[in-house]
Formats: C-alpha cells, sequence, structure tokens
C-alpha cells in the first residue's frame, strides 16, 4: 500500500531525526532483540439482515477469549445500514437487538448469545462446524476499514509479510515495516528476531462510549523460542525493540510480576547471569494470556526497552500506551515535528521509533543508577 | 523415518482429491498429520474429507488470485500455523498435448498460472507461518511437485515443461533466499504415474508402466521426513 513510509527516530537524548522507515534497523544496536506480532488479520467485517426486523447489519468481529482454531464465539461491534464509506461516526445504529436473535450473515448463520452493556456490542455465536466457519468468513468477510481510504481492502492489503495465524481484527501495522530485506538486515547486524502472536483488537468504534472501552480484553500466545530471546537478550545486555502496541502488552502482560530478575539486580561486574535453558528463568511466561490491562503513563515497563509504531492520535489507546515510552513533553515535540513534517497518522501510514535513554550500555554495564 | 515424524505435523496440499496429491494426503493423514486441502470441486472435496476424519477441505482454484488469500486464512485458520505446503495441484496445458506452434496462447497461460504464479502466490501468502514454524524450533518446508519435462526438450509437452522449468527455477532461487530463516523449498519429480493427469497426456500409455501415486508419495514424505527430522538451527534469529 505505502510507496514510501518514513520513521521519525526519538532517541535516547530526545534528539529526534527523519528516516526512511526500512532504515529504522540502522538505528537498532548488535545484541537487541526485535519482537513482533505475526498475527494474520480476519476479514472481520461482515455484511447481513437482523432477521427478526429483516433490517440491514453489520457486524465487526472485536474480541475473542482465546487464539484457538475453533472458531464459534465472538464479541462483536454492529452497525445499522451502509459500509465503510460512511465515517463510523456517522453510521445508524443498529436494529434493536435481543439475546437469541439470529443474523444471517451471507453463508453464515449466527446467534446474539449476549448484550454486552451498550447497544453497538454483542456476543455472537456462530452454528456449524468450524471449518464452515472459516469457509464462510474467508469468502464473505472483508477486512474492516475506515473512510479514509476509499476503495475496498482485499486481505493482501491488510496481511502483513509475517503473517501467520489468523487471529487479529485489524492489521498489526507496525509490522508493515518489516519485509524480508529488513529481517535479513538484522540478522546479518547481529539483531534478533522473534515473534509473539496477538489478536490485535478493533482501533475505533465511531462511538466515544465505546471507544472508552478500547482496547478490548486480547488473547496472546508467546513462543517458547522467543521468551527464551528475551531473558537471553537481557542477559547479554541487549534491548527488546516492540514492533507495535500489541506486542507491548503482551510482553508485558507475560513479564515478571513481583520479582523482577531484570538488568537493574546486576552487580558492579554487569547484569546477574540467568540459566536461559530453565523456563522458570525467563522474563516472560511462555505461552497463552489473556491481556487485560491498560498501559499509560503510570506504567512502569519491565520488559520492552523501546517501540517502533504508528502516527496516534493524543487521547486514544496507542498513544497512551507510547506515553509509558517517553515524557509528555518529548511527544509533544514528535507530535509536532510529524505534523510539520506531513507524517501520515493512519495505518498505512508513517511511524514513529521511541528509544528511551538507556539504562545499562550495550555491554550491558549500568551507566545510571 | 522415524514413526512420529509426521504427527502433528500441519500440512497443506494443493489438488488434494486425486492423483498425487490424494495419496499424499492418505499417508499424511495415516502417520497422523494435521492436513488441510485444496481442491475446485465442492463435492470431491466433501468426500474426500469424510473418508479421512479430522482433515480441513477448501474449496479453491490455485489458478484464481482471489481465492489465494482465503484459502491461506482457511489453511492457517484451521491448523493454527503451517510446517509443510505441498504445491502438487498443476495444469498441462493444451490436452491433447500439442507442438508449440500448435498451442494455444490462452492454454500456455493457463499452464503458467497454475503451475508457477499460483504456487508462488500461495507460498508468499503462507510464507509467514512458514518462518514462524522454524523460528519456535521445526524445519518447514515448501514441496513444488515438478517433472522430467522441467528439465528435457519433450515435443508437445512445451507448455508444461515451460511452466514446470519456472517452477523449479523459482523454487531453487527462493531456497537460497530462505534458508537463513530456517525454510526449505525443494521441487521433486515424481516420475510417470498412473494419475488422471498423466491419463489425459499419454490416453495410450500402459499403466502397467507406471508408477502407482502411493510409491511416490512415499518417496516425497521421505524426502520431506529428511528435512522436518532436522530440526532449525534458527532460534529467535539469536
Amino acid at each position: 500500500m505505502t510507496a514510501f513510509a518514513r520513521v521519525l527516530v526519538v532517541g535516547a537524548s530526545q534528539e529526534m531525526r527523519h528516516l526512511a522507515r526500512a532504515a529504522f534497523v540502522d538505528v537498532l544496536r548488535p545484541g537487541d532483540l526485535v519482537v513482533a506480532n505475526d498475527a494474520a488479520t480476519l476479514p472481520a467485517s461482515l455484511h447481513g439482515t437482523h432477521v427478526a426486523s429483516g433490517k440491514p447489519i453489520e457486524i465487526r468481529l472485536a474480541a475473542r477469549r482465546t487464539l484457538s482454531p475453533d472458531v464459534t464465539d465472538f464479541a462483536a461491534i454492529v452497525f445499522g445500514a451502509g459500509d465503510f464509506h460512511t465515517r463510523t461516526e456517522d453510521r445508524p445504529p443498529p436494529p434493536s437487538l435481543a439475546v437469541h436473535d439470529r443474523l444471517a450473515l451471507g453463508p453464515l448463520s449466527a446467534t446474539v448469545t449476549g448484550l454486552l452493556g451498550h447497544p453497538r456490542l454483542v456476543a455472537l455465536h456462530f452454528r456449524g462446524p468450524a471449518d464452515d466457519i472459516w469457509a464462510g468468513i474467508a469468502r464473505h468477510g472483508r477486512p474492516i476499514q475506515y473512510a479514509h481510504v476509499a476503495t475496498p481492502l482485499l486481505l493482501w492489503d491488510v496481511w502483513t509479510p509475517i503473517a501467520s495465524p489468523p487471529v487479529a481484527f485489524e492489521p498489526p501495522s507496525a509490522g508493515f515495516a518489516l519485509d524480508w530485506r529488513t529481517i535479513a538486515a538484522m540478522r546479518s547486524r547481529g539483531i534478533g528476531f522473534a515473534t509473539i502472536t496477538h489478536a490485535a483488537g478493533i482501533s475505533s468504534t465511531g462511538d466515544p462510549e465505546l471507544d472508552r472501552r478500547l482496547p478490548f480484553d486480547e488473547p496472546y500466545d508467546i513462543p517458547a523460542s522467543t521468551a527464551r530471546a528475551i531473558t537471553t537478550t537481557r542477559a547479554r545486555g541487549g534491548r527488546i525493540v516492540a514492533i507495535g502496541t500489541t506486542v507491548v502488552r503482551a510482553l508485558e502482560h507475560a513479564g515478571p510480576r513481583r520479582h523482577e530478575p531484570r538488568r537493574h539486580e546486576g552487580t558492579k561486574n554487569g547484569p546477574r547471569r540467568h540459566d536461559d535453558t530453565k523456563p522458570e528463568n525467563w522474563i516472560v511466561r511462555a505461552g497463552p494470556g489473556i491481556a487485560t490491562q491498560r498501559i499509560g503513563p503510570g506504567t512502569r515497563l519491565r520488559v520492552v526497552d523501546a517501540i517502533l509504531t504508528g502516527v496516534h492520535e493524543r487521547g486514544t489507546s496507542h498513544y497512551e500506551l507510547l506515553r509509558a515510552f517517553a515524557d509528555d513533553r518529548t511527544l509533544a515535540a514528535a507530535d509536532d515535528e510529524m505534523a510539520a513534517h506531513g507524517y501520515r497518522p493512519h495505518e498505512f501510514g508513517d511511524s514513529i521509533l521511541v528509544i528511551p535513554p538507556a539504562r545499562f550500555d550495550p555491554v550491558g554495564l549500568p551507566t545510571e543508577l | 523415518m522415524a514413526p512420529d515424524t509426521l504427527s502433528g505435523l500441519r500440512v497443506a496440499i494443493t489438488g488434494g482429491t486425486s492423483g498425487l496429491g490424494l495419496a499424499l494426503l492418505d499417508l499424511f493423514h495415516a502417520h497422523g498429520a494435521r492436513v488441510a486441502f485444496v481442491a475446485r470441486g465442492r463435492e470431491r472435496v466433501d468426500e474426500v474429507s469424510r473418508s479421512h476424519p479430522g482433515t480441513h477441505g477448501i474449496v479453491g482454484d490455485v489458478a484464481s488470485k482471489d481465492d489465494i488469500y482465503p484459502m491461506a486464512l482457511q489453511m492457517l485458520g484451521e491448523l493454527g500455523g503451517l510446517d509443510v505446503l505441498i504445491n502438487n495441484a498443476s495444469d498441462l496445458g493444451p490436452v491433447p498435448l500439442a507442438l508449440l506452434g500448435d498451442t494455444e496462447c490462452e492454454d500456455l497461460e493457463r499452464a503458467i498460472v497454475t503451475n508457477v504464479i499460483g504456487p508462488f502466490r500461495l507460498t508468499k501468502a503462507v510464507l509467514g507461518a512458514l518462518a514462524a514454524s522454524a523460528r519456535e524450533g521445526r524445519a518447514p518446508v515448501v514441496v513444488n511437485i515438478s517433472s522430467d519435462a522441467a528439465i528435457n526438450a519433450y515435443p508437445t509437452w512445451g507448455a508444461y515443461g515451460a511452466s514446470k522449468a519456472a517452477l523449479r527455477h523459482l523454487t531453487a532461487i527462493w531456497d537460497a533466499e530462505m534458508a537463513a530463516e530456517g525454510v526449505r523449498l525443494f521441487s521433486i519429480d515424481p516420475g510417470d504415474m498412473d494419475t488422471p493427469m498423466h491419463a489425459a497426456a499419454v490416453p495410450d500409455a500402459d499403466p502397467s508402466t507406471l508408477k502407482p501415486p502411493a510409491v511416490a508419495a512415499r518417496e516425497i514424505i521421505d524426502a520431506i521426513s529428511s528435512i522436518v527430522d532436522r530440526p532449525s538451527s534458527i532460534v529467535g534469529n539469536l
């Protein structure tokens, strides 16, 4: 989609510079570990009919409790007539919904199983075998999109090059910064690359009350190889660089809670060495989890050191998360810099890389206390 | 081959309802692999799904650009990821086979779209999943079904042979490019088999001189096993 994307690098001493986005690798160091979200994106917008009223309806699948291939139950945002060409804020409300109501969505049939505290938010159960639900979503679903992109998006527009299990509701769009050449460049410079899978949720509902509930709880999975790579990276004094907000949310959720075996416990001879062959010594817990927390200015990050993400609007949950990485003055300066240079704020737009001041230098010795 | 090598392996096969594809499906299924397969006809897909409980039938045409991502979505969704992709669905070009001077452009185009561009698109769509499999310590592999017609200049095999030659070279280059990511790609010539496609190409062939597809499938699975038995050295790109 993007012919030429840029990244604003907000560096350790709060200096800023503009780079072509693929060049973000140039500011990383050997021994750093880049962690990305490998979720592929579902075509989560399904049009159909509310059977009881006969009225048109659009549902946007928005959340699940699990990443399991057994797809039957979702939370969904519901709209009335119309489609993405109308701004979500201006969409008519859906017909009034009740538990047990049936929705006919092309080849799919769904039942409302719960009302989730807002007229636009419901729990849905799809009928039939999982393979038929997958086929129905694959054939009938369209990627969720917003009025700022006029042409209909197709799956190949919303899958990142590293896309694997289709569990995201909107693209983990920071991952558009990655391609195979960039991944090869990381390897040749001794920068690690690992992935997690996180069911990135819907970014906007068009309803201020509902938007305040974002992000919803999001299931994730951290492969053992990634948990181990994080521990090894830390032990060697490398930085953990998250590609996107979902990676931060998952890693911080799976990170240390009470005891925190990480660098600041190092002695004057360097950080404490951990036996990274033992899962119990890993800094983040491998395996599945559900991220329920909000990350904001009060959050003390325990796992992630730096973040590459899109250009987010103030007030959104993505922007709040960024405030955990940099103080408001730095972010305001970055906002001004990006506005002055015409950075594009949407999911196919430009990026920002925030690298807070290092707590330790590259060889792992404390530089500040 | 260790008996457990294929158990739990996530495998996708195109052209899975007849000939070599069906023979591969039989064997992977018998070994306890988790299999998704693609074919164009719904009826045949449902029939094969029923006779191979636990497999995932997907209706789609590898020659159709619009079918590729829905196909990949179903494979990755139903299997939760992917370790082995077998691009087996193929098109002969003109039937009966024809001299190149007598070959319609459309027949050549269809052979190239089915045998080269389709496998390219599908492999590209699942490349992220294959690389993820490698990072998790498995040894993912893409097998592209080739032919001796990809190497030898057999008269009347022009459309098929040229497309398979292109696929063979694409495979070799992609393998060189993805080796560092731990994803292997290879092409394999299964030999002249007693299949519907061979009957269409050489209607008067004596079936007793042809290789049973089950034998070719066993050889291919042995080749895959020799790769997946060796776990990837790519762990977290460290």
